[in-house]
């Protein structure tokens, strides 16, 4: 018999928590992919975040930590100082990331920590009940913005991957989406660099994974997708914000 | 080995590599500065690793991820800094992970002053953060005994796995004192850390977490913290008893307050007052049986601080309110001076030691 598709040895057969239609167990599954094929299952320890993915050390089948609110970044960083062969690497949502842990990203990118971060935009506060996120759009509702974003009152979307391409200590940072297959097969290209330029010792890495949140955002799992590209992708263009010469080629 | 002229925050910073302690992770702040400063020279030196964070936030947060992958390491600060570390220090402690964590102390509340002070006590002994969870806290009240002290400080983190703060105030950290090192340790020569997340090669992967859903997992795991802190005050207490045999008052006090005692009781001996001194060094645990056993006799207590009254409601409980137990204290940089505390003891001596 020959196998065609299995769960990624980097992957526990534990079932996840996540909503129907979220695009987390993708975005999971594409790390997992990774880790198993560079082969470093073994050498790899993960930081799972506070907020949706909280429990992400349920579902990695490597050495796992789970940081407090914000700070996967300067957890990692500890890490990596004491094992600089080891492969290390955050998974973060917006609210972790973007609001109350951007000094700890900004910082790990301006010391061009050697670690990789999985940044899931979903533009929204998914755990603790659909709040306003620093990604929300503007017009677009949240509990804690019941009339949609006004830029007068709550100020706007912030552009993470923008602001971090910036840093001469970041050498990789893209952003994609997983609303269909093809953007899942380039999102999983860009994971796979974004771990291969730690391996290289080049400088932080970070790979933002436009995401949906269709219990949050109040749509099926095919229209959260849809709004997803109709909405989010022109404020969060796709592509490579910053890559080393030779990856970029 | 030769006793070399050292001051205190350099002294600490050397003892902690001689304990094996080859990571450190700070945010500068006054006055336990020239500790990082040392550090940053001395480390590389060695092999180690300094790195100034952005914020007291992720130094301590960098603790927290190189003490789960096994290293043995340290953060410093000063009372405001020690206060924005309380989330992480919270977290270690769920989390059981072993570091060292040393406050300098200054005047508070709020920005304070950089003079010393000791209004840091309840945060320190009493947990601080948000839970249940208690750290192990060490007061040193000379610059060897800080030395001394770091060595222990490591070996009873990795004990318990858990944290342990040196608390220590400004005097301490800025005064210089002949001191001399234990050798070096190794620390690839340490016992390994089987439960540290290092690469999940050839076993189950690590989980370095405080994070239990299930409230009976939860309230287990508290419990077991709990018997951890039982474990504690049953073996490690520790505690200085100066003339205190025969001492119709004792006095009590910690760190430089400490001091500043001694030198009172010697005063009042030599005015005839039976005047002695009980000086915890583990502030948690509290040295609740020799407390009793140094204050049998006594017919008054005095507690010194520099604060405004804080170790006093140990003392006070743990003496179990059967000996009228004074207070006298300094705040917001103030140190307490000998003839005050001389002049306390003889007020005290004179009314009988009847009045708490």
């Amino acid at each position: 018999m020959i196998t065609v598709f299995e769960r990624p040895k980097s992957l526990t057969p534990a079932k996840t928590h996540y909503c129907p239609g979220c695009t987390h167990g993708i975005i999971h599954r594409l790390v997992a992919e990774v880790i198993d094929e560079l082969g470093v299952r073994e050498e790899t320890i993960g930081i799972a975040p506070v907020g949706c993915s909280v429990l992400a050390y349920n579902y990695f089948n490597v050495d796992m930590y789970e940081a407090a609110h914000g700070r996967a970044p300067a957890v990692a960083t500890g890490i990596k100082r004491v094992h600089p062969d080891k492969v290390v690497f955050t998974y973060q949502g917006d609210g972790d990331l973007a609001a109350i842990g951007t000094a700890e990203i900004i910082h790990a990118a301006a010391r061009g920590e050697k670690i990789t971060t999985i940044f899931v935009n979903n533009a929204i506060y998914g755990m603790t009940g659909g709040q306003m996120a620093p990604t929300t759009l503007i017009g677009q509702t949240a509990t804690t913005a019941p009339n949609g974003r006004d830029p007068e009152v709550q100020g706007y979307p912030i552009r993470m991957s923008e602001i971090l391409a910036t840093m001469p200590g970041a050498a990789y940072i893209a952003r994609v989406s997983v609303h269909n297959p093809q953007e899942v097969a380039k999102a999983k290209k860009a994971v796979k660099t974004a771990f291969q330029v730690q391996l290289e010792r080049k400088g932080f890495a970070m790979v933002e994974v436009l995401s949906s949140c269709p219990t949050n955002w109040g749509l099926t799992p095919l229209k959260a997708l849809e709004w997803l590209k109709d909405n989010m992708i022109p404020y969060y263009p796709l592509g490579v914000q910053k890559a080393p010469e030779e990856v970029k080629a | 080995m030769a006793k070399v002229l050292m001051k205190g925050n350099e002294a600490l910073g050397e003892a902690a590599i001689r304990a094996g302690c080859r990571f450190f992770f700070g945010y500068p702040i006054t006055p336990q500065s020239e500790l990082p400063h040392y550090l940053a020279k001395r480390l590389p030196e060695i092999g180690g690793v300094f790195l100034q964070a952005e914020s007291e936030v992720a130094a301590i947060n960098m603790v927290y991820g190189a003490a789960g992958a096994g290293a043995r390491v340290m953060t410093s600060s000063s009372s405001p800094g020690v206060s924005l570390k309380m989330e992480g220090i919270s977290y270690i402690a769920g989390a059981e992970l072993p570091c060292v964590i040393v406050n300098m102390q200054r005047g508070g509340p709020g920005l304070g002053s950089i003079q010393p002070g000791q209004s840091d006590y309840f945060q320190a002994v009493k947990g601080g953060g948000h839970g249940d969870y208690r750290l192990l806290v060490l007061a040193p009240a000379s610059i060897q005994e800080m030395v001394d002290l770091m060595g222990l400080a490591f070996a009873l983190a990795d004990k318990y796995r858990n944290p342990v703060m040196i608390l220590g105030d400004g005097t301490l950290g800025q005064m210089m004192e002949p001191v001399e090192f234990p050798e070096m340790i190794d620390p690839d020569k340490l016992p390994s850390k089987p439960w540290a997340a290092r690469g999940a090669k050839g076993r189950e992967p690590n989980i370095i977490n405080s994070l239990y859903l299930n409230p009976l997992e939860l309230e287990e795991h508290n419990l077991k913290l709990q018997a951890k802190y039982a474990q504690m005050a049953e073996e490690e207490t520790r505690s200085e008893s100066y003339y205190t045999d025969d001492a119709e008052i004792v006095l009590v006090g910690y760190g430089s307050s400490a001091r500043v005692c001694k030198a009172a009781v010697d005063q009042a001996r030599q005015q005839g007052i039976k005047a002695g001194l009980f000086r915890p060094i583990t502030l948690f645990p509290f040295p609740k049986a020799e407390i009793q056993a140094a204050c049998r006799q006594a017919k008054s207590v005095l507690t010194v601080e520099m604060s405004m009254g804080q170790l006093v409601e140990d003392v006070r409980y743990n003496l179990e309110f059967k000996v009228p137990v004074h207070f006298y204290g300094r705040a917001g940089g103030m140190v307490p001076t000998t003839r005050a505390v001389v002049s306390k003891i003889t007020e005290l001596v004179q009314e009988g030691g009847r009045s708490a």
